[in-house]
């Protein structure tokens, strides 16, 4: 051990003991839930700067919320993109299909279907609004909870649910957990497990674009938690550093498994703030308010396409569901939580905003919801034609060492050789 | 030409050739480059094309994957090997990894070029010679010079190849093939027949090993600088080695090596890297496993030791002529 400063007695025997801080999140399995603490804006009342305004201008909206649906139904103010009834029919309809689909797809894991499945429930207009207010050309780098952005692409649920069960018909041939999804066509990037790559990847994406003189953009979704990786710092460095036409979204959904979002630094600071301190132009939306989402986004993509650079957006929402169907999230937080969430559920607000317009009924929402299940029901059954989840059975063993490589090396082609000859001991009636 | 002036050349080339090709990473633009590799290529092809970055290995290494997947084919600079350790999430998880994940629909045709490997008085943060953790990874290819014949043609060879490729320079011999007689003065590469360079486009193809020299007495595998210190410690003992430099350690050339070990009956493996599951091992049980009955004498490994890299005791831990020339004796009295 050191020696002790010289001079002055034991060392700080008379400072006060100091306190280490571990956050806690207010409320705990069997707590009672009250959210009336937290700062709900009133819709309507956030200014909508100009698209190309300095970042530092964003900063207010940072750390405020912006909003357009209001409790009375109606769209509020600067930001309500003013969609005509039948996008917002379809827009709707693709978020009632996205829950829809996570619904079965949860039975399935639960059937023994596939090993695995996550749900986005609560978090819908945070992927479908987004995508829908986006070219279909320009491409995205999602995390694992953006299904509704390949639903809104028109991404054929029957090819999710062959990804889903590993099967026959599985385009990435069996090698990936369920929902990573990749997509090419659908300028949807391939979901990787390893947590906020993808977020420099977009930058780096948007760079290309740009360096290329192209007019497409990039937009990339992260959790709240993973905003802690340093790929994050990275990603915001980047973009902001080249200017790059990208959307940093980061989808605030107050949990990361079993940490609530103060383990990610939420208790002190935004997490749409911390683009202010890149110079990135930052906004802070109601993620459940499906108007909202949408105008954020255009406001970013009109940014980005005239070449004002990037905008982080932060989305305010509630994760609704356990983290994934590996997870029971009443060991963790009060199962009030979703019920008091103040914010409400982004489907049944758009769905009351179209009814305030009268533009929608409730006999329709229902026709839409038993359709919605009806064609989930029917692309699973298509796709269960390939098989569901089974020891890999589905795809020659040489496909395993495929794709390593853009060829087979000697080394691949000798243990693919192992692989086949092991399949004729293991599964002789194979 | 040396070393430098080849690497130089060859990203020259490619940035003419190909209008994908871009060049990016630490003091790389405007300055050419803390070793020169990319002096004067962006007052050449510009600031699209050739840039600095911040000092961001992850960032530099993500932003590469993103670039390739949207067809580019990005040259991204890791400053010093020991430097590359913030961006091998990137380079693991996600460009060894996205062919193969994306079955085919998203790749990362890019290029890290890295000066690694000691020699220089580097310490522990500019000499260290990480290849064996490159090469135990799935998906990705790993390339190592040691001529600047070689470094033009195999740099070339690896941009133009659609894999991610961890093209790892000897700094040590960017000026001059470095004999491991560190007493002796250096020759510079004007004096060296691999040091001329023919002008334009040229490539070797990856996962072919050169024959340095042809010999029967034993089999020397290596690779970078370890190729001019083990030729030069077989010329002083006189010994009739046949010295392969592998050039690329994944894909491997195989057929050189069991040829060779089929000849020989007996081989030594050299490399600076530390030696506990270091490449050597990969080399040694190869060999073990494929030419045993071939084998006249266990296989020996030549490498550094299992410390991180030292300063004031450089020469005391680089596997110079005298632990080189001890292995030698060994394998040639069993």
């Amino acid at each position: 051990m050191a020696d002790e400063p010289k001079g002055t007695g034991r060392a700080g025997h008379n400072r006060p003991a100091l306190q280490f801080h571990v956050p806690e999140p207010k409320f705990r399995p069997g707590d009672a839930v009250d959210f009336s603490d937290l700062k709900i804006t009133k819709p309507g009342e956030q200014p909508r700067p100009d698209e190309a305004c300095a970042p530092i201008d964003t900063a207010p909206l940072a750390n405020d919320l912006i909003r357009v649906l209001g409790d009375d139904n109606a769209a509020h103010g600067p930001w309500d993109p003013k969609l005509d009834a039948e996008t917002l029919r379809r827009m709707l309809r693709t978020m009632a299909l996205t829950r829809a689909f996570d619904e079965r797809m949860y039975r399935g894991q639960r059937q023994g279907k596939t090993s695995f499945y996550m749900k986005c429930t609560g978090e819908e207009a945070t992927s479908v609004s987004a995508a829908m207010a986006l070219a279909a050309d320009d491409m995205v780098f999602p995390s694992y909870r953006q299904q509704g952005i390949l639903i809104a692409r028109g991404y054929p649920l029957v090819e999710m649910i062959n990804q889903i069960y590993s099967n026959r018909g599985d385009k990435l041939k069996g090698r990936q957990l369920p929902i990573m999804y990749s997509s090419r066509p659908h300028s949807f990037f391939t979901i990787s497990g390893n947590l906020a790559t993808q977020t420099p990847q977009a930058v780096g994406w948007a760079m290309a674009s740009a360096m290329r003189g192209d007019s497409r953009i990039a937009a990339t979704w992260v959790g709240e938690g993973s905003t802690a990786e340093g790929d994050f710092h990275a990603a915001c460095l980047f973009a902001t550093v080249y200017n790059a036409p990208v959307i940093l979204n980061v989808v605030n959904n107050q949990w990361a498994i079993s940490s609530f979002s103060g383990f990610a630094g939420g208790e002190r600071a935004t997490f749409a703030a911390r683009g202010v301190g890149y110079g990135i132009a930052s906004l802070r939306v109601d993620g459940n308010d499906a108007l909202a989402v949408y105008a954020a986004t255009q406001w970013a993509a009109d940014r980005a396409r005239s070449n004002g650079g990037p905008t982080l957006i932060e989305h305010f929402t509630y994760r609704a569901e356990g983290h994934s169907t590996s997870d029971d999230p009443s060991q963790y937080r009060s199962a009030h939580e979703r019920t008091e969430w103040p914010l409400g559920d982004p489907v049944m607000r758009l769905k009351n905003h179209l009814i305030h317009l009268g533009e929608w009924d409730e006999e329709r929402q229902v026709a839409l919801d038993l359709e919605c299940a009806e064609q989930v029901k029917a692309a699973t059954k298509e796709a269960e034609k390939n098989g569901v989840l089974g020891h890999g059975m589905h795809h020659p063993f040489h496909t395993m060492f495929e794709d390593v490589f853009e060829e087979l090396p000697w080394h691949l082609e000798e243990q693919a050789a192992q692989a086949i000859r092991e399949r004729k001991i293991k599964w002789p009636q194979a | 030409m040396n070393m430098i002036e080849a690497i130089n050349d060859a990203l020259d080339i490619m940035l003419s050739h190909d209008p994908t090709v871009v060049i990016m990473g630490e003091d790389v633009g405007y300055f050419g480059g803390v070793f020169r590799a990319t002096a004067h290529l962006q007052e050449k092809h510009g600031k699209n094309r050739v840039f600095d970055t911040p000092i961001s290995e992850c960032g530099i290494i993500g932003a590469a994957v993103g670039m390739g997947a949207y067809g580019l084919r990005p040259v991204p600079e890791i400053q010093f090997a020991d430097y590359i350790y913030p961006g091998m999430d990137q380079l693991i998880s996600e460009a060894a990894r996205l062919r193969y994940r994306s079955a085919g629909e998203f790749i990362a045709p890019m290029t890290v070029r890295s000066p690694f490997g000691g020699g220089i008085f580097g310490g522990q943060t500019h000499s260290q010679s990480p290849e064996s953790l490159f090469t135990h990874v799935a998906g990705l290819k790993t390339v190592i010079p040691s001529t600047p014949y070689d470094a033009k043609g195999l740099l070339i060879a690896s941009i133009e190849d659609n894999d991610p490729v961890i093209f790892f320079e000897p700094k040590r011999i960017y000026n001059g093939p470095f004999s491991g007689y560190y007493d002796k003065p250096v020759e510079p590469w004007k004096n060296h027949p691999d040091s001329k360079v023919p002008e334009g486009y040229y490539s070797i193809p990856l996962g072919k090993a050169r024959t340095v020299r042809e010999g029967d007495a034993l089999t020397i595998l290596a690779y970078g600088t370890m190729v001019h210190v083990v030729s030069a410690v077989a010329k002083e003992k006189g010994v009739d080695a046949e010295i392969i430099d592998l050039r690329t350690l994944v894909p491997l050339d195989i057929e050189a090596i069991e040829a060779s070990v089929e000849k020989t009956g007996r081989c030594l493996v050299v490399h600076e890297a530390t030696r506990t599951s270091g490449f050597g091992a990969e080399l040694s049980a190869l060999v073990q496993e494929r030419c045993f009955y071939h084998l006249e004498a266990p296989v020996e490994r030549v490498t550094g030791f299992d410390t991180p890299y030292p300063h004031s005791l450089e020469w005391a831990y680089f596997p110079g002529p005298v632990r080189i020339g001890e292995a030698i004796d060994k394998i040639l009295e069993a």
